[in-house]
């Protein structure tokens, strides 16, 4: 019993810890988010009314709840500006992260096969390219990819095109932009679900009939799908939200929600309007989260 | 999906398989010719033959890097020889992929899959050779009742205990009714109570089934239990393919005999014939007399094995054979050790000479009237036809 008092208070105090970080640094900023998405804009400092005081007497902090209102909501829903907003993010994260898939899972298997010593220089490989800033990687494709960039030069110089290409300020390069700088989050955890999937699995697949090919669809690629979850999930959330790729690749007649964000909140200084955009992309985010939750939930119950 | 797969697997519904073709004309069903698998340099299987029987129980037994699961993996079409043929009723599958061959192989860790339950785990094989579906219930049903997991098919690998991970993966191996099943030391993985429980159920199963069984283990103990041969081998070649008894009792050489079991051997030279017997004249032991071996002996320098329970203990050593008491081979020494096992109690006795004697005696009376102890000095003894001569 007493053993059991010893560590159990230092092991219930490490499981606070995660709760507390959640609390200070997600929850609370979140409650202001809110709370500012509430409000009206206004040519103040801060930018926006009501402000909550809370030195001024409960009948003022009555007074400002009153003055909240959803307008800023409504406007987003109203407005075609915001919807198409979102809209174009979800479908630039769909197309974005099923290339990143179909182009990471090759590569993570590949990798999982490898000999054991050379998995290590492949995974170094995957990971060089974040010892440069990203921003400087961005940079380096607008130079690749502008109309006199190396790109050009080469296809003009092997005669495969007669004039130099637009890339720039396409949705090509914006795709290019976004599966080069998330390729390693795809990669990664498809790599470590690959490789910890049994040799002897697949000699047993083999074994009882199944041709190489089967044997893939039957047991490698189930067994590979948490990863394939994880992949998805960690490329697909912060592509929806993506503001500098699309900023400095992309054209400008349609935006990504990140970019409206931005807009609103620097160019106009409308941070009611910038905070309700952001609270409605944390409730999209939202959905395929619980989805992956429920997921792993599921595979861990059945696992038990 | 090979045609020969699938008949076999949809084919007999009685449980044993159909009388093959070369066994029919009087062949082995497996022989293994000349085979070679080289990995580098390092021949793992040097120029191997070995024929197996239908019906047999056959265990491949070495140490461990000795090529047996090499030997196994080139059966089940893992490997492929780089030399040799491998004739399985009467047809070369040494180049026939894996998932094409009439064989199945139970594997060490079972390589069940994780994300199939009991039921689908032993239904794949069948499924993969397009097994209708009300056939598949029935032969899955079958083999669950086979290996006693009634219950457990909805149960994923995960939920199950090490013994009945072992079962399912020989339920899944024996669904397709291979021509022969391979089993990759199937029980090392369980404890000991439970792994000889197995064994004996494992040589029920092979007998009510007649199919061909081939296991490679490193332990003896299993081989002798569960084979009705055995096929020793030692760096990728096979010292000698015997019955457990010829193994233990008459094995082929020194390797073999400190291989397998206990034993008790001797250098020496052989002395000019007597009648019937050897007489070997060893440095340690003095002269023993050894029956003439069946195979004549052609080399002087030999060694003699005895095995710790043919060499008896007895205080004044026996009461003279009235009909050749110069046959029996009398050693003098002084008891240095004894461990009581329970059945048996083992003695090391220091020769005269220096050299160390095991002995080991049935305990088969309660009351340790019949114990020796520490440093008493006794007589140990042995017949000329308890020993055996090889050659070194």
């Amino acid at each position: 019993m007493s053993t059991r008092n010893i560590f159990a208070r230092p092991a219930r105090l490490a499981a606070i810890a995660p709760y507390l970080w959640m609390a200070l640094f997600f929850l609370v900023p979140f409650i202001f988010v809110v709370k500012i998405s509430l409000s009206h804009t206004a040519i103040a400092q801060p930018p926006y009314t009501p402000v909550f005081d809370l030195t001024a007497g409960v009948g003022a902090i009555k007074a400002a709840f009153a003055a909240l209102s959803t307008d800023n909501f409504r406007l987003l829903v109203s407005d075609d500006l915001y919807v198409l907003s979102y809209l174009r993010s979800l479908v630039v994260a769909v197309v974005s992260t099923s290339i990143l898939l179909l182009i990471g899972y090759p590569v993570a298997y590949g990798m999982a096969r490898l000999p054991a010593r050379w998995q290590s220089v492949a995974m170094m490989l995957v990971i060089v390219p974040f010892w440069t800033s990203f921003l400087i990687r961005i940079y380096a494709w607008i130079n690749i990819l502008q109309h006199d960039g190396l790109l050009n030069r080469i296809l003009l110089a092997l005669h495969l095109v007669a004039a130099p290409v637009v890339w720039l300020s396409t949705d090509s390069a914006m795709y290019l932009g976004i599966v080069y700088s998330y390729l390693p989050f795809m990669i990664l955890p498809l790599y470590a679900t690959l490789s910890k999937i049994d040799p002897a699995l697949l000699e047993a697949a083999s074994d009882l009939g199944s041709s190489p090919r089967r044997a893939f669809w039957l047991v490698t690629f189930p067994l590979s799908l948490p990863g394939v979850g994880a992949g998805v999930l960690l490329c697909f959330i912060p592509i929806v939200g993506e503001f500098v790729i699309p900023d400095l690749l992309a054209g400008s007649d349609s935006l990504m929600i990140g970019q409206t964000l931005w807009l609103e909140f620097f160019t106009n200084r409308d941070w009611p309007v910038a905070s309700a955009a952001a609270v409605i992309l944390l409730l999209v985010l939202l959905a395929p989260l619980l989805l992956y939750d429920r997921l792993q939930r599921r595979q861990l119950e059945g696992g038990r | 999906m090979s045609e020969d797969a699938a008949k076999t697997a949809t084919q007999a519904d009685s449980p044993k398989p159909e009388p093959q073709a070369a066994v029919a004309a009087g062949l082995p069903l497996l022989r293994i010719e000349a085979v070679v698998k080289k990995f580098g340099t390092f021949r793992a299987v040097d120029r191997l033959s070995l024929d197996i029987r239908a019906g047999e129980f056959f265990a491949l037994l070495g140490p461990s890097g000795c090529g047996k699961t090499t030997l196994l993996r080139m059966l089940a079409g893992f490997e492929t020889p780089d030399e040799g043929r491998i004739l399985l009723d009467g047809k070369d599958i040494a180049q026939v992929l894996p998932h094409q061959r009439p064989v199945n192989m139970m594997f060490q860790n079972y390589a069940l899959f994780p994300h199939l339950s009991v039921r689908d785990n032993i239904a794949f094989g069948l499924k993969r050779a397009g097994m209708p579906r009300p056939q598949i219930n029935t032969r899955v049903a079958e083999m669950v009742a086979l290996v006693k997991l009634e219950g457990l098919e909805k149960r994923k690998p995960d939920q199950l205990s090490g013994g009945q991970k072992q079962r399912v993966a020989l339920a899944r191996s024996l669904a397709r009714r291979p021509q022969v099943l391979l089993l990759d030391e199937p029980l090392a993985a369980l404890d000991k109570k439970l792994r000889e429980s197995t064994q004996l159920e494992l040589m029920e199963l092979q007998r009510r089934l007649g199919m061909t069984f081939i296991i490679v283990t490193h332990d003896q103990e299993e081989a002798m239990t569960v084979a009705s041969r055995i096929g020793v081998m030692d760096a990728g070649r096979l010292e000698q393919v015997a019955t457990p008894r010829e193994l233990y009792e008459a094995p082929a050489s020194r390797w073999i005999a400190e291989f397998v079991g206990e034993v008790n051997l001797f250098e020496g030279q052989v002395a000019p014939h007597e009648s019937n017997r050897l007489a070997v004249s060893t440095r340690d032991a003095g002269t023993i007399f050894v029956a003439e071996p069946r195979q004549p002996v052609t080399k002087t320098n030999v060694c003699v094995a005895i095995r710790p329970e043919k060499v008896k203990l007895s205080r004044r050593g026996p009461a003279s054979d009235a009909i050749n008491a110069t046959a029996i081979n009398r050693l003098e020494g002084v008891v240095s050790d004894v461990s009581y096992l329970g059945g048996f109690t083992t003695y090391k006795v220091k020769l005269d000479s220096g050299a160390v004697l095991r002995s080991s005696m049935a305990n088969t009376a309660r009351l340790d009237i019949d114990a020796y102890s520490a440093s008493q000095r006794v007589v140990a003894w042995f017949t000329p036809d308890d020993c055996v001569v090889l050659e070194q």
